[in-house]
């Protein structure tokens, strides 16, 4: 188990050298750079703008430039931000705890409506329920994000306001006492993370209903009903642990797609993370905010699938092996 | 967006081949027994002729104003079936010619994005070892960056992207998936033994890759390619909904949508039939790619 999260480490490490590589090789194929991007550059004087990029060191080598910008990012340096008037960590920093939020809120429930939906389907396979439930998932799976989020939005916030329809916390949070804090924060997150975990639970229970009924028909299956187990049992304990296992892989592949579905949920109901501060960037043409939220993603789905391998070496022993 | 496919479990489909069909003629008829991916077809089939004969079924025209102060913003009624925008175009006509647009970008897109990642993955698998190692090494970076921040990031870069543009950008940012694909095709196809027996024949490598090869990765690459037609149509249309695709007054469905968010919600008829557009489309190329995967007998597909 050791060695296979070493490797993992390895991979995950070498992945992200590569896409932080890649990041500095975009800013700089790009035209321009950071002080010729923004509106602004045009009224200033052409010496002061050589002066700042003296400063910034951008007329250095590129050479030198890369393995500086290798260094700071390896201490998640990116710079300061033109758009937010900070360093581009702080930003991140306030930014991805919301997006982790909202992302891991959407995962649990879409694990929790979608594997039951799927198994119990697997179960009863070719009834009238199964075939509604089965066009229902694959119908819900189509729909775009910000449509879906849209839908709610207009559904739940306005023509029935019963939630709050943009944010991650109320204006007056601070003032709040604890127990309404929580109240707060929990009510903001329902929209966003429901139209989230919505998309995603109709992609699992599809997935899990083909894994199950993949599952059902192994020896082991029939051992366990041969030995007089409950059929309950059997279902629950012996086929849905194997079963799960393609499922927690298929949701660690799925990342980079939930994080950019995330980013137009967030720009829908305002929620200040990930996909709002690159919305930002672009608005702000800030060339060290956009290197860093591209580096984040990556590190984020990184992270995330080396937790699902993890997930899936205790699930599966066989992997652990390897 | 359907991220996640149930392919590697399907039941087989191709239902035997007692006629000694060819493959494509045997796909055919499979497809034609599958109900729901006529419907489909029949589906973008009329999306696509609606789009090409946008300009004459149009009830008005698509950037026309008739009045921006009485006639903005009007319920969907049998005068406008969607209703009229912020801007007093009717819903309808801008979704239709936004057709145009929204399906030829996708379909190109995707065009760019399949041809590069079957050169990519086919040169990567054929060519094995460190080669090998290497390209792939760096595929598993391209895909750990979530594509849409990587196309926003693009986008903040690169200011103004034209039609062409996008159209470049999507497909540059689409075929790392399929190259991946590709590579594990190659490698199993490499080692059959028809292939050996052309290289003891003294077939060069591109005979080899052209001739033997390739003909067997493209009922997946197709497979994967219409579902990845559904992807990118929401993608564009997400981007343009950011203000980093098709601009204004241009119709696309993501334009339309983005129009609607102004009077949001009081006037949710715009963005929500432009949504609606997308759903239809989504969905029927959805089924399209189930059938096509059931037909081509194409199991083993990974998610992406």
């Amino acid at each position: 188990m050791r060695r296979f999260l070493a490797r993992r480490l390895a991979h995950g490490a070498a992945v992200i050298f590569i896409a932080v590589s890649l990041s500095f090789l975009l800013l700089h194929i790009a035209p321009g750079d950071p002080f010729s991007a923004t509106l602004a550059s045009a009224s200033i004087d052409p010496a002061t703008l050589a002066q700042w990029r003296t400063a910034y060191g951008l007329d250095r080598p590129i050479l030198e430039q890369y393995i500086r910008f290798l260094g700071q990012a390896a201490v998640g340096n990116f710079g300061p931000s033109i758009r937010y008037h900070q360093p581009v960590a702080d930003v991140l920093a306030a930014a991805i705890p919301q997006t982790i939020t909202l992302m891991g809120t959407a995962l649990v429930l879409s694990f929790g409506f979608g594997v039951p939906l799927g198994s119990w389907q697997a179960a009863h396979r070719g009834t009238t329920t199964d075939r509604i439930a089965g066009t229902a998932s694959l119908i819900v799976g189509s729909l775009p994000e910000f449509w879906l989020g849209l839908v709610l939005l207009l559904l739940f916030a306005a023509r029935f306001p019963i939630l709050p329809s943009h944010g991650a916390v109320d204006p007056m949070h601070d003032l709040f006492p604890l127990a309404e804090r929580v109240i707060d924060r929990a009510r903001h997150l329902v929209l966003p993370a429901l139209t989230l975990a919505l998309l995603s639970s109709a992609s699992i229970a599809r997935y899990q209903r083909a894994t199950l009924l993949d599952v059902l028909p192994q020896d082991f299956v029939r051992t366990a009903r041969a030995k007089g187990v409950a059929e309950r049992h059997v279902l629950w304990k012996h086929a849905l642990r194997n079963a799960l296992v393609p499922t927690i892989v298929l949701a660690g592949l799925s990342l980079p797609a939930l994080i950019g579905g995330a980013v137009f949920v967030e720009r829908i109901f305002s929620w200040p993370g990930m996909g709002s501060v690159a919305v930002e960037a672009f608005a702000g043409r800030d060339y060290q905010l956009v290197a860093g939220t591209t580096v984040a993603g990556a590190v984020l789905v990184v992270a995330g699938s080396i937790v699902a391998d993890l997930l899936h070496a205790v699930a599966d022993p066989r992997v652990r092996a390897r | 967006m359907t991220p996640m496919s149930d392919a590697p479990f399907r039941e087989p489909g191709d239902g035997g081949n007692p006629a000694g069909l060819s493959p494509w003629r045997a796909a055919l008829r499979t497809l034609g027994r599958d109900r729901s991916a006529i419907a489909g077809t029949v589906v973008l089939a009329v999306l696509g002729a609606l789009a090409v004969a946008a300009k004459h079924v149009v009830p008005y025209e698509c950037n026309a104003q008739p009045n921006i102060v009485a006639l903005k913003n009007i319920a969907p009624s049998l005068a406008h079936p969607f209703g009229t925008d912020e801007f007093s175009r009717d819903v309808l006509s801008r979704v239709i010619c936004g057709s145009q647009v929204s399906l030829s970008v996708a379909f190109l897109s995707v065009m760019v994005a399949a041809t590069l990642g079957t050169i990519y993955g086919a040169v990567a698998g054929y060519v094995g070892g460190m080669v090998d190692s290497a390209m792939m090494r760096l595929i598993d970076a391209l895909l750990a960056i979530p594509r849409v921040l990587l196309l926003i990031a693009i986008a903040t870069l690169w200011n103004g992207l034209g039609i062409v543009g996008l159209v470049l950008l999507l497909g540059l940012t689409g075929w790392f998936g399929v190259s991946r694909l590709v590579r594990t095709l190659v490698i199993s196809a490499r080692e059959d033994e028809f292939v050996t027996a052309a290289r003891a024949l003294g077939a060069s490598d591109m005979r080899i890759l052209g001739q033997h090869i390739l003909p067997q990765v493209i009922s997946p690459v197709l497979v994967s390619a219409t579902l990845a037609i559904g992807n990118v149509v929401v993608v564009e249309a997400g981007l343009t909904y950011l203000g980093m695709g098709v601009r204004p007054p241009r119709a696309s469905w993501g334009s339309v949508f983005s129009d609607g968010m102004i009077s949001f919600p009081s006037a949710w008829w715009t963005s929500v039939f432009a949504g609606l557009a997308l759903v239809v489309t989504v969905l029927a190329v959805n089924l399209v790619a189930d059938g096509l995967r059931e037909a081509l007998n194409t199991r083993q597909l990974p998610a992406r």
